[in-house]
């Protein structure tokens, strides 16, 4: 059986794109067959060449039409370029564009398909997956009835892929795409100071607990001493005290720093789930009882404006 | 403008872990004595599809596909002024596939009459699959964008906001079409007023069953496009270290060596 992954050529190659294909690349341990990536748009800077070092074939639909993301043109390419692959698995990255594309796709293939998959694995021919359910308080092992598995998978905490030592054979295809119902119009980015959340070493959180915007100024300072990006719970977003796109959690970002610092947020399981997997938390909160506690390797216990601006301080003293 | 919006009954994602209990048989979470809520995405879909009401007029008709308690479900969205609903019954069918949940609403939409615009929430608070909303618009044909956040009627057509990885996509399509609505701070859902909830009892509530929408006893099953083989509880539990010091200025500088022990290994 084969597997494809399915790539945006626009995002390149980074720690996602390995991570999918290290998923592919367990599978076919244990399935054999091979390792087909599907780029979909021109690929941008290498991401030719470290692709092709670690799958076993390249297909490119760098058509102009497929230059930017557009919904309705993606789906119906990756539709034509899939069917007569006839593969079993279809893997896909975490980004907003391939967890659009995911159900429609399978549905145009005959397959099912599944969402945030930490682990795919094929059993006694059964394609089976494993992600988490009830807002992170269980773990699901999934089968997957219908063929191909289309899964997009949680891949940036996925083992990213080893270059197998030989170049991949690259083919160039075109496709028919008519006029799209539908387009996306605008792209707007907000302005980000550093890495990316995803990519964080170090990430300082916010959360209701802070009472309003202004305390994230206070946690900028400290986040600034310790080198970190800053992130936020959901309580914190929905608020409108920080953009959306610091969440972090079941709905949000899921990060896996080295060192997460979480000030003034409970623990619910659903911000478990997008941190979790952190090397070491860490916590300020009034309350002892706090759930992240119990997922804590330290913490205190205290009001985050008595802490805050003393541990800034102190940190910048020892950072010098 | 016709809005649809789908509703789904969900465990309250709100039940602490501690009292999280696994049917190992049904391979479900046991109820308990936790309430059935609405999944909040659906909420803010419906609420999002209000706003829009309020500057465009039209209807919004709510759709849930459920269990004994469901009505639940759509009592509060009419309270929350929705105009009507319909509720197909699951009849014993528990934690269908998303194919067959999409499927049951395809059918009982094509029985409501035509939408400008189908609502779905991006995901459910429970299994949290995120499936349904393009398997829905696969099933109706219509184009599809997820993590919508605001819509505005413009012209013949309409206008979504959609979160992306770094920010934001507007995209511009013709109705009809469906969008899966994500959580923003414009779309909190409303608490609906005493009188509202009154009202909600008066306003048209259609029941079906399966037999009603003329489905196939596989779909409807629920078993065909995936199942749940294994639910278990991850178990982690590490001893947290509360730091210590006679006080708050020896405490805070404990905090700190740790911390920054740890981003001494990192850099
Ligand atoms: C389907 C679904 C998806 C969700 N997705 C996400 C998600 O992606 N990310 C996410 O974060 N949440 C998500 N949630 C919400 C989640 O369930 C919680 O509601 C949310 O994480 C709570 O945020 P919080 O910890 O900031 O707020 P709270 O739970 O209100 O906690 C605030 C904390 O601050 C502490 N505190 C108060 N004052 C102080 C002070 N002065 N100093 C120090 N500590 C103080 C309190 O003791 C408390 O522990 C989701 C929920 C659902 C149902
Ligand atoms: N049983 C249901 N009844 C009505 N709507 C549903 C149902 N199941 C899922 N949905 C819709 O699909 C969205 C995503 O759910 P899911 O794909 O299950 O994560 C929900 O927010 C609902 O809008």
């Amino acid at each position: 059986m084969s597997i494809a992954i399915v790539l945006f050529g626009e995002y390149g190659f980074d720690r996602a794109v390995a991570g999918v294909i290290g998923c592919g690349q367990a599978l076919k341990a244990t399935t054999g067959g091979e390792i087909v990536a599907v780029v979909i748009g021109a690929p941008a800077g290498e991401m030719t060449s470290e692709v092709a070092g670690r799958v076993d074939r390249v297909i490119v639909a760098s058509q102009p039409e497929l230059g930017e993301y557009q919904p309705e043109t993606a789906i119906d390419a990756m539709k034509q370029i899939l069917a007569p692959l006839g593969a079993s698995i279809v893997l896909l990255g975490n980004d907003t564009y391939s967890q659009e594309v995911t159900p429609r796709l399978a549905s145009r293939l005959g397959g099912s398909s599944l969402a945030d998959a930490v682990e795919v694995k094929s059993v006694n021919g059964a394609v089976h997956a494993i992600r988490s359910a009830y807002g992170g308080k269980a773990m699901a092992t999934y089968e997957l009835k219908r063929s191909p598995a289309v899964v997009w998978v949680r891949a940036r905490a996925l083992a990213p892929a080893e270059p197998t030592g030989a170049v991949a054979t690259m083919e160039e295809t075109s496709v028919n795409l008519g006029e799209a119902a539908l387009r996306i119009v605008e792209r707007r980015a907000e302005v980000q100071e550093g890495v990316r959340l995803e990519d964080a070493q170090i990430i300082v959180s916010g959360g209701r607990g802070l009472g309003g915007p202004e305390p994230f100024e206070m946690l900028k300072e400290l986040a600034q001493v310790l080198g970190a990006e800053q992130g936020a719970s959901r309580a914190a977003c929905d608020a409108g005290w920080v953009p959306p796109s610091w969440q972090v959690g079941q709905t949000g970002k899921k990060v896996a720093p080295e060192l997460y610092l979480a000030i003034a947020i409970s623990g619910a399981s659903q911000h478990l789930l997008g941190m979790g997997d952190s090397k070491v938390i860490a916590a300020v909160n009034t309350d002892g009882d706090a759930p992240i506690f119990k997922h804590c390797s330290f913490g205190i216990v205290e009001d985050y404006k008595n802490v805050v601006p003393l541990l800034t301080e102190k940190l910048a003293e020892m950072r010098k | 403008m016709r809005t649809l919006v789908c509703l789904k009954q969900i465990l309250d994602p709100d039940l602490p872990a501690r009292d999280f209990q696994i049917d190992a048989e049904s391979r479900e979470a046991k109820q308990g004595s936790a309430n059935l809520v609405t999944n909040i995405f659906c909420e803010n879909a419906l609420e999002t599809a209000l706003q829009l009401r309020d500057r465009v007029g039209g209807e919004i008709t709510a759709l849930c596909y459920g269990g004994e308690k469901a009505e639940d479900v759509l009592r509060k969205a009419l309270a929350m002024t929705a105009d009507n609903a319909a509720l197909v019954s699951r009849e014993g069918v528990s934690n269908p596939d998303s194919l067959a949940v999409a499927k049951v609403l395809a059918a009982a939409i094509r029985k409501l009459g035509d939408f400008d615009l189908i609502l779905v929430g991006r995901e459910s608070g429970d299994w949290g699959v995120g499936q349904t909303g393009g398997l829905l618009a696969e099933e109706l044909g219509m184009p599809c964008l997820t993590l919508v956040d605001e819509i505005e009627a413009e012209g013949e057509g309409l206008r979504l906001r959609r979160q992306s990885d770094v920010g934001f996509e507007i995209a511009e399509c013709s109705s009809p079409v469906v969008a899966t609505i994500t959580n923003h701070e414009a779309n909190v859902p409303r608490i609906p007023k005493t009188r509202d909830v009154m009202m909600s009892y008066r306003k048209p509530l259609t029941q079906w069953t399966h037999a009603d929408l003329e489905l196939d006893n596989e779909v409807a099953g629920g078993r065909s496009y995936y199942e749940v083989v294994e639910l278990f509880v991850p178990t982690k539990d590490i001893e947290c270290e509360f730091v210590e010091g006679d006080d708050l200025n020896e405490r805070v500088a404990s905090l700190a060596g740790k911390l920054s022990a740890v981003a001494d290994a990192v850099s």
